[in-house]
């Protein structure tokens, strides 16, 4: 691992209903599934609850923050729990090493929530320069 | 249970064009400010031909644009409150900027169930090209999980 190797933590504020509301609208992914609280009751949920697109879109913003959008050539997750209204996410963006045979860095990508529960985890890989 | 049979199944194609004020709602709705999405000019200095799109908004321009962004989900008879996103990955080939008009090809690439049918995954992989001369910009893979309200089973 370089000297420089890339390793950034950052904290979002709390989701809010206004934001899921906003992301809805914004991605056209219109699920009442996380605007509706009768729908999501219904659905057997406690209460709306958070596109786990909009989470890989903030750990997005941090891994583009630290790697030029150009040099990103891939960007994949997997969903681990539902987050819910009101968590306060934290998202860690590390390097982790090179993609094997290659020179291409990886970077692994995780959002935790204020209890230390996995919510995305993930990969980023980026061109070496 | 999902009908297997709809493996391999090819969907109709979604065009979608990267309209800069829609775009902008998405940035403000995930807090990204930095110029190069915001700014042509910016983006320009940074050597991009207009405003690229963040990494993740393929997924949305696809709802966005598709006439009924539900229609495989009803097709195949899920109910959407049993639905949970599983997994979501793109491949990146070139920048999508603000004005392109794009094609999303999508095939099913898999079914499969665990937990004694429980939960099901229905696997989509999605070619992403530029309308105008057919450049292949990105690969898209994504699972969708239906929890099924099985007796005895463990959803």
């Amino acid at each position: 691992m370089t000297a420089d190797a890339i390793h950034v933590t950052v904290e979002m504020p709390p989701i809010t209903r206004t934001q899921l509301a906003l992301y809805g609208g914004a991605s056209g992914d219109h699920n009442p599934i996380h605007i509706d609280i009768d729908f999501a009751k219904k659905a057997g949920f406690p209460d709306v609850f958070a596109h786990g697109m909009l989470v890989m879109g903030l750990a997005g913003r941090v891994v583009t923050q630290a790697v030029p959008l150009a040099r990103l050539k891939s960007y994949a997750v997997r969903f681990a729990a539902i987050t819910q209204v009101h968590d306060r996410l934290t998202v860690e963006a590390r390097e982790v090493g090179t993609v094997e045979g290659g020179t291409d860095r990886r970077l692994e990508v995780i959002v935790r929530d204020q209890n230390g529960q996995v919510k995305v985890q993930g990969e980023a890989v980026m061109s070496a320069d | 249970m999902l009908d297997r049979a709809a493996i391999g199944r090819v969907l109709p194609p979604v065009t979608a064009t990267v309209e800069r004020g829609r775009l902008r709602f998405f940035l403000n709705a995930i807090g990204e400010t930095n110029p190069i999405h915001h700014d042509a000019a910016a983006a320009r200095a940074a050597g991009y031909r207009d405003c690229p799109i963040p990494p993740t908004y393929l997924f949305c321009l696809r709802m966005l644009d598709a006439p009924d962004p539900y229609t495989l989900i009803d097709d195949l008879g899920i109910d959407l409150g049993t639905v949970l996103h599983g997994e979501q990955g793109f491949t990146y080939h070139q920048p999508v900027v603000a004005g392109d008009e794009i094609r999303f090809i999508a095939r099913i690439a898999d079914i499969f169930d665990r937990k004694g049918g429980a939960l099901e995954f229905l696997v989509e992989e999605i070619r992403v090209e530029r309308v105008s001369d057919g450049a292949h910009m990105a690969d898209i893979r994504q699972v969708t999980v239906i929890r099924n309200p099985i007796p005895g089973g463990a959803a």
